[in-house]
């Protein structure tokens, strides 16, 4: 499929500093343990094929063991463990090095089954895409609104779990401009498949720019259609979960729609974000996301087209 | 050296030998060998049931935004999967193996306590029909639980999970647990008091010493699983916060509680699995086994160690990189006693006459496929490797390759091996070499790739998955792999089947084995030896017998 999953969210494809340590312990980790796992399966073959009972075989010597050949068998793989433990602490304070815990760049709130993404310096909220700068390293907090998640893009850092009660931290950072692909690792429930996000690196220039856009209010509505949705938006019960900067809507119960028109995803990856996608998406949640928490308002065609009308103003 | 004696107080009484017919001989037995019987059966039924629900999940991933299931439907589909296959399958058979085998290789007549046994079993039994029952509670709050075999808090929370299913669970598992506690109990004081005279703990054949460091394993940690299920219990009940973040509790005490169980929880459904690889190698290569000594003492050494390494399940949670590393040190050295015995079962072979029957060919198996998920076990204590493949699909490759390239496959050598004596007749050699090698392939197909499927990104327990590069297929090939390997099932039921009505009769010995159950007929009298427990001086009691110029003794004398 084009477009959205051009991306992916390979291991061993890092694209910061963090991750290239992570994954250069594991290709090598992968490397030791199938080189023993070859000497293992070499010594069972040629026993296979060496010792098979053959027609008219002595009687096997009876042998009880050898304690030289135990000592070197229990003390060569402690050797070799204690050499993976060194390289193992080395990748642990490259892989997930200290992260600020006072005044983050970058505050998630994990809720089921979406992404609040924070910018505390610039005001900024905005749900299930994570832009950031090339090149620069943020530091992240995460923190839960309900049961425990997981913050999981595999390209750019460590999985770690976001624990109600127990805010964690963490280093995000891109060498490249590209989308990253992000999941909730940690099962959190009905719709943990689609707790999906992206992150997003951009050029520094590109990314204050599109921080901006993202502080700025939302042009109004000028189409009488889109008037009419604003109005539905405001009067039945979106705004009472929902936030639209600038506007009554201002609740945090459901993401953020001040730009939503601009995000690539709907419903945290359950569907492509396009007019038509959203109208279906508005008309019954529960065909793409079933268990979610947005509920199915049943919404008349012309209040439906109107509401799309409005949402893809939201640039 | 002093020798157990059979106490005298158990000869007043008459355990098995009651007359009685049909299917009430069987559910009001206190016979070992019927006890475990029913043990097996009981849990071969919930491996059919856990197999069945594994297929349902395979069906719904083998093509992305698949809608064959509901995610609700689905998250119960795997939470079942997992608690049957770990509490009332994996636990089961092995001591099901264990009530049947114990008394008969250390010469005894049967358990030490015949009635707790019969009262373990049926315990277990009823917890299990308590966990599917909750499949039958409707309405709104109906359902199974679906919060994952190891029920995360606060997820397994009322305000989480509104439906009865996480009580039925809690409540299931405490009566499995209390029945698993009583087997438990019953093994170690039939090991420790009931052996033969010229058993020594030195004589033990293997199997009883795993089972027995097993059983204490079991007795350590199964009380505190059961604390943490009341716990939740009364969070739930009676809206106490042991667990529940948002009212002063901690979320991160019941991983702790739980997985201060649930990791030896991972040993106790490997240790017997390692004791009958013990049994079946060393007699199908015509040698006794290498290195028993150090067999033996590594066990020991993983039942402790086992019970130091919980927090390795919780790399990601957070807790300091001193924490990750005190628990990552730990775990690597559990590598150790365990590559032990992975030598000395590949050394047995050497310079042996090998075997290939079923049994011999399935302990093959679990000698590659156990060292597999071994290996990928060391990954996941280097904890930055743990970072990024926990609660991925590599994590979903790994326990299975333990659990069913390690514990299965044993299983599977296990029946092979006893099922003569246990019936009487030989099981099917033919249909056993077409039944391991459909398994040896079907598993491997659903279960190697899972790896790759991690690598790539994919998160365990989801429903469904977008269409990324590379998913589509691989999810596709597990699902042939996941129906290949219950075809391989199937051959192996209509083996059993054919084999109980028309198998070629066993005989007492059928593999030229050493150790006493092969002493008694096949199948075993309800007094296990009425002739008298043969003269037990070594290790291989029946090889003295045969070699009396040459015994066990002699050997290690000469050998030094």
């Amino acid at each position: 499929m084009p477009g959205p999953y051009s991306a992916n969210a390979f291991t061993l494809a890092p694209a910061s500093p963090q991750a290239a340590a992570i994954s250069r312990l594991f290709v090598g980790t992968l490397i030791f343990l199938g080189v023993v796992l070859a000497l293992v399966t070499l010594l069972v073959l040629y026993a296979i094929i060496r010792y098979r009972d053959r027609p008219g075989a002595p009687e096997p010597r009876q042998n009880f063991g050898s304690r030289r050949l135990e000592t070197i068998w229990t003390v060569v793989p402690i050797l070799l463990l204690i050499v993976l433990t060194a390289f193992m602490a080395y990748a642990m304070h490259t892989g997930d090095p200290a992260a600020a815990v006072d005044d983050p760049d970058l505050r998630i709130v994990a809720h089921q089954w979406w992404w609040e993404i924070y910018y505390p310096k610039s005001g900024v909220i905005a749900a299930n895409e994570i832009h950031i700068p090339v090149g620069h390293s943020l530091s992240v907090e995460l923190r839960s609104a309900d049961v425990i998640h997981d913050f999981w893009v595999p390209q750019l850092a460590r999985k770690i779990d976001i624990v109600p009660g127990h805010p964690n931290y963490l280093r995000l950072q891109a060498d490249h401009p590209g989308t990253y692909l992000g999941a909730c690792a940690e099962f959190c429930g009905t719709e943990h498949a689609w707790m999906r996000f992206q992150v997003i690196a951009q050029p520094p220039d590109k990314f204050a720019e599109w921080l901006r856009a993202q502080k700025a209010a939302p042009a109004a509505p000028t189409s009488p259609e889109a008037i009419q949705g604003a109005q539905i938006f405001a009067d039945r019960t979106c705004a009472n979960c929902h936030r639209v900067s600038h506007t009554v809507a201002s609740a945090s119960i459901g993401p953020d729609l001040t730009h939503v028109a601009g995000r690539r995803m709907l419903a945290a990856g359950a569907l492509e974000n396009t007019p038509a996608n959203l109208g279906a998406w508005l008309h019954d949640p529960d065909e793409f996301k079933p268990g979610s928490h947005m509920p199915n308002l049943q919404l008349s065609k012309n209040d439906l087209n109107a509401l799309v009308a409005y949402l893809e103003t939201l640039k | 050296m002093k020798e157990a004696a059979i106490p005298d107080a158990l000869e007043g009484e008459s355990f098995a030998v009651e007359a009685r017919e049909g299917w009430l001989s069987w559910v009001a037995s206190v016979d070992h060998k019927q006890v475990g019987i029913m043990y097996l059966l009981g849990a071969f039924f919930f491996f059919i049931v856990g197999g069945i629900l594994a297929l349902l999940m395979r069906v719904q991933l083998a093509v992305p935004d698949n809608r064959f299931v509901t995610p609700e439907i689905y998250n119960q589909l795997f939470t079942m999967h997992g608690t049957t296959m770990v509490f009332l399958v994996l636990v089961p058979l092995l001591i099901g193996f264990s009530t049947y085998l114990v008394p008969l290789m250390i010469g005894a007549r049967d358990m030490a306590f015949p009635r707790l046994n019969a009262l373990s079993f049926w315990v277990q039994i009823f917890g299990g029909v308590m966990l599917y029952f909750s499949f039958a509670t409707g309405g709104v709050n109906g359902g199974a639980p679906a919060a994952g075999w190891f029920s995360y808090a606060p997820l397994s929370e009322k305000a989480f999970s509104f439906s009865r299913g996480v009580d039925y669970w809690a409540l299931g598992l405490l009566a499995i647990g209390v029945g698993t506690l009583g087997a438990a109990i019953n093994i170690v004081a039939t090991a420790i008091c009931l052996r033969a005279p010229g058993m020594t703990i030195r004589r033990l054949p293997l199997f009883v010493w795993m089972t027995l460091v097993n059983a204490w394993l079991i007795v350590l940690v199964m009380p505190i699983l059961n604390a943490a299920l009341v716990m939740l219990l009364i969070d739930r009940q009676l809206n106490a916060y042991f667990f529940r973040p948002a009212m002063g509790g901690s979320a991160l005490l019941w991983q702790h509680v739980f997985w201060a169980f649930g990791h030896p929880e991972v040993y106790i459904m490997i240790l017997p699995a390692f004791g009958i690889i013990s049994e079946v190698v060393p007699v199908f290569s015509g040698k006794p086994i290498y290195g028993y000594e150090f067999v033996a003492a590594s066990t020991v050494a993983i039942a402790f160690l086992s019970l130091a390494v919980w927090a390795h399940h919780m790399f990601a949670v957070g807790l300091g990189h001193t924490f990750d590393m005190f628990f990552a040190v730990c775990s690597m050295a559990i590598a150790v006693p365990t590559g032990v015995k992975i030598f000395n079962w590949t050394a047995t072979m050497y310079q042996g006459r090998l075997r290939f029957t079923t049994s011999m060919m399935f302990a093959l198996g679990f000698l590659l496929m156990f060292t597999i998920g071994g290996l990928s076990g060391v990954a996941f204590a280097v904890v930055p490797v743990d970072w990024q493949m926990t609660d991925s699909y590599f994590v979903v490759a790994h326990i299975h390759y333990v659990l069913f390239g390690g514990t299965v496959f044993a299983l599977f050598s296990g029946v092979y091996y006893w099922f003569p004596k246990i019936s009487g007749r030989m099981l099917s050699e033919y249909l056993g070499k077409w039944h391991f090698w459909l398994t040896m392939v079907g598993f491997n197909l659903t279960f190697m790739i899972q790896h790759v499927l991690g690598m790539l990104g994919m998160p365990r327990r989801v429903f469904t998955y977008p269409a990324l590069p590379g998913w589509e297929a691989m999810n596709l090939l597990s699902t042939v792999g996941a129906f290949l390997l219950a075809f391989s099932v199937l051959i192996f039921m209509i083996n059993l089947a054919i084999s109980l009505r028309t198998g070629e009769a066993a005989g007492d010995n059928p593999w030229d084995a050493w150790t006493l159950e092969w002493a008694t007929t096949s199948p075993p009298a309800a007094e296990n030896f009425p002739l008298g427990v043969p003269p037990v001086h070594g290790r291989r009691p029946l090889w003295d017998l045969a070699h009396p110029d040459r015994t066990d003794e002699m050997l290690m004398k000469l050998a030094g």
